[in-house]
């Protein structure tokens, strides 16, 4: 049924802005170039952190001291649902499905501002600990680490909701499933590096 | 008249139709006019970082020089690194690459052609916001390194720290959507036959550094992050009242900064490797060889940097395991030195300029490779450690290495960028007054730096002995600097000149010469396709039973006439519709150079105030989605 609706196969010739000799497009090898950097730069955060964890001065909490692991397994789990709705989005496009493509990615923004807004809760909840950024270099290094992955998801929801207005507009043809599956990529790795910062940072116990 | 109204109110920015004058170099996506603005630009800041260069060496003519405040030392050897690492070597790899790599492949464009343009107008406005911290109450001062936490707020008061920070933040995601756009070029867009090993050794380095750039940017933006938000947002990364760590500056600095040297090494590595074989008539010796020691420079460049941390007190145990890897780096290069070496050996030798360059590069190479290795022996670089030795080693790797391979590739490649040939008497003086200067000014600095001179001190007292090679290497200094101005000459004479170079004035090997000069803007009218390494040399010799070459009588020179003709009865201006030959090329946009602005806006809003920042990121959000709704061509 797929193959009915999916327009002719156009195969670029040598020299065609869309020839690619590893069969790969373009846009999605460079999507994955992107992400491999983005690998360094949340490892580096987590490494900081990693390294800063457990320093602050006697009598100042430490993010361990704050955390709230009920609340914050909600949240990501949240976030990984959004990863559900994201495929189910890519699946509507290819099928040449615009109106579940649309509620699948309007649901996939939903969850992940839903974690954001988690993630601000969670934050103005830890500064009435007395864990702010400045009050240690684990604090330090915990906010920056948490906020850049808040940035992250911020830009892939304001992504995800372009492409929603795109599509509205009717100008997101069913040809053009490579526009979502690229976002989609981006989505799922702002997701999986939550995965690896709650395993690491928030549930691998530590002393002070 | 009827169609630009219906089609005007569409859009808030008319498509650019310029093809010439300065909109036309605003909105162009041609991978080869965005090489030019690298390079024009990159060759501007050489100017200046090589003006802050003299000013030092003017402060450190004789002892106790009064030409400069310590204060204004530190901002110029501070900018001089800065600007010479990211806004010269950096861009003119860059320059090289953005040019050369499509034409090399076969290809007709890079990957992404408005990101491309993005990237050299990021580089731009970074390059530009870092120096125009002069003007608002002095440059940074705290060394290219800006080691932390020297550079925190409470050191390092003012906004010259911000500016170095935000500057460098700004140029690395220039950095970072070059190498992108490299990396899915060359796997992608390569000619059909042009298999991965037939690819020119320069497409080869340029892959790896892409590679490199990939990994290292994100790690140094991470560290430059740390440090913003120390000096502006109260966190605490670097203070040491609260355990903050100057050792983890110092890693992240140098896990960034250890496979720098070779992203600032390997593009002149892989020109050299095209032009040996070019001036030598043979092929390069060992070509999958070198490319191997290319690729293992690439991974062994991340396991060495603790080589540059040996006096901070890792213990034995990390100290000895990072001499022993620093060591072993020096045999994948040396493996390149030796098979450098080996092309020429037995060959026809050409002594053109590009050639001494490159036979420089090798020569001067070698010697700060050399003295590399003698700061891996951890004892010997407790002794060298922040003394001129070590000023003198790494300028004979980055200036005796890079910048000679660079020029090595300027002198070869302008026939096809200018459609002429640089002046070849010009061109040897050049050579030669600098390769005097160069060693002239560095040479001694070996002495000067055993003898216990320290770096980064704006003066040192009489009678320590370090006088006259200091007044030596000041000589130099100014050597060097005529050797730049004969360069310059050079390329204002050859812009007047009239004398168009012959196609293929070198007799050369690869595809970039196989096409009209200044190539059109689709490069190739029908896309080659590739049956061997060195295609062009194929097409043109082969040999006889005796080894010997044989010019192929209906090759080369024939085939070429023949593609003169046919781009003639081309609409060679390379634009309208049809391109001549119904090639469809992308057009140019606003969009790239829009954003940038953004981003520059948005980081001075870092620096000052946040609404600043806001209005930066409204153009930035502009350029985007205007770019985003923007087809690439039409």
């Amino acid at each position: 049924m797929q193959t009915a609706i999916a327009p002719a196969p156009h195969t670029p010739a040598p020299g065609d802005h869309d020839y690619s000799v590893t069969g790969i497009d373009s846009r999605k090898l460079g999507m994955w170039g992107f992400l491999a950097s983005e690998c360094l730069f949340f490892g580096a955060l987590i490494s900081s952190h990693l390294l800063y964890r457990a320093r602050a001065p006697q009598g100042v909490k430490i993010p361990h001291d704050v955390y709230d692991i009920p609340y914050t397994s909600v949240s990501s789990f949240v976030l990984l649902m959004s990863s559900l709705t994201m495929v189910l989005a890519l699946a509507a496009i290819q099928r040449g499905d615009h109106h579940r493509l649309r509620i699948w990615l309007l649901a996939t923004a939903f969850l992940g501002t839903l974690f954001v807004g988690g993630q601000v809760y969670e934050v103005t909840v830890f500064t009435h600990e007395g864990l702010n950024l400045s009050s240690s270099v684990a604090a330090s290094s915990f906010f920056v680490l948490t906020g850049f992955h808040g940035v992250h998801v911020t830009v892939g929801i304001l992504w995800l909701l372009s492409l929603a207005g795109i599509s509205l507009r009717g100008k997101l043809p069913a040809e053009n499933h490579l526009w979502v599956e690229i976002a989609g990529l981006y989505w799922h790795f702002v997701d999986v590096v939550w995965i690896l910062i709650f395993t690491v940072v928030y549930l691998v116990p530590n002393k002070h | 008249m009827a169609v630009a109204l219906t089609r005007a109110p569409a859009r808030p920015f008319a498509r650019p139709k310029e093809e010439h004058g300065f909109w036309s170099w605003i909105s162009t996506v041609d991978h080869k006019r965005i090489g030019i603005l690298y390079g024009v630009t990159a060759f501007l800041f050489f100017i200046v970082g090589g003006s802050e260069a003299l000013m030092i060496r003017m402060q450190l003519a004789a002892p106790n020089g009064k030409v400069l405040t310590a204060d204004e030392y530190n901002q110029l050897f501070t900018m001089h690194g800065t600007t010479m690492v990211f806004l010269v070597i950096m861009p003119l790899a860059a320059a090289f690459g953005n040019y050369f790599v499509p034409l090399l492949i076969g290809a007709r464009d890079v990957a992404f052609p408005r990101l491309n343009a993005f990237g050299y107008w990021v580089f731009l406005s970074g390059g530009l916001l870092l120096y125009s911290s002069f003007l608002f109450g002095g440059a940074p001062n705290g060394g290219w390194f800006g080691y932390a936490p020297q550079t925190i707020g409470r050191f390092s008061p003012g906004h010259g720290i911000d500016f170095w920070l935000v500057g460098l933040i700004i140029t690395g995601i220039g950095s970072l959507t070059a190498a992108a756009n490299f990396i899915v070029t060359t796997l992608n867009l390569r000619a059909p036959g042009m298999t991965l090993m037939r690819m020119p050794v320069f497409v080869w380095m340029n892959l790896v550094v892409s590679f490199l750039l990939l990994f290292a940017i994100p790690i140094i933006t991470v560290a430059l992050f740390e440090l913003y938000f120390d000096r502006n947002f109260g966190s605490n990364f670097f203070n040491a009242n609260l355990g903050g760590d100057p050792v983890l500056w110092q890693h992240l600095f140098w896990l960034f900064g250890h496979p720098e040297v070779y992203i600032l090494i390997l593009p002149a590595m892989g020109i050299v490797s095209e032009v040996l074989p070019v001036f030598s008539r043979k092929p390069l010796f060992g070509y999958s060889v070198v490319v191997f020691s290319g690729i293992a420079i690439g991974f062994m460049g991340w396991g060495v940097w603790a080589h540059h941390m040996f006096a901070v007190g890792l213990g034995p145990v990390a100290n000895s395991a990072f001499a022993a890897s620093t060591m072993f780096i020096a045999v994948p290069t040396g493996v390149k030195i030796f098979n450098w070496l080996a092309t020429t050996w037995g060959g026809d030798l050409r002594l053109k300029t590009p050639m001494l360059f490159a036979l420089g590069f090798i020569g001067m190479f070698t010697i700060g490779g050399l003295s590399g290795v003698t700061h891996a022996v951890v004892p010997a670089d407790y002794q060298q450690t922040d003394t001129y030795y070590i000023v003198a080693h790494f300028h004979y790797v980055l200036f005796g290495g890079a910048i000679f391979g660079l020029f090595a590739g300027a002198y070869y490649w302008a026939p096809v960028v200018t459609g002429k040939m640089l002046d070849e008497t010009l061109g040897k003086i050049h050579f030669w007054l600098m390769l005097i200067g160069f060693n002239l000014a560095f040479g001694p600095m070996h002495i000067l730096g055993l003898q216990g001179q320290p770096r980064r001190t704006y003066q040192y007292p009489k009678g320590m002995g370090w006088d006259f090679w200091n007044a030596v290497s000041t000589i130099g200094a100014f050597t060097i600097a005529l050797s730049i101005l004969t360069f310059t000459i050079n390329i204002f004479k050859t812009m007047k000149s009239k004398e168009r170079a012959p196609q293929d004035p070198w007799d050369a090997r690869t595809l970039e010469w196989t096409i009209p000069t200044p190539p059109p803007e689709y490069n190739f009218a029908e896309i080659p396709v590739v049956h061997a390494r060195d295609d062009f040399w194929h097409r043109k010799y082969t040999e006889d039973e005796q080894g010997r070459l044989v010019r192929i009588p209906s090759g080369g020179s024939d085939e070429t006439s023949a593609l003169h003709e046919q781009h003639a009865d081309s609409d060679d201006s390379g634009h309208g519709d049809g391109h001549g030959h119904g090639i469809h090329m992308p057009s140019p946009s606003y969009f790239p150079a829009l954003a940038s602005v953004g981003i520059m806006i948005v980081g001075y809003g870092a620096i000052y105030h946040w609404w600043i920042g806001a209005i930066g990121g409204v153009i930035l959000l502009a350029g985007v989605f205007g770019w985003g709704n923007e087809p690439l061509s039409e």
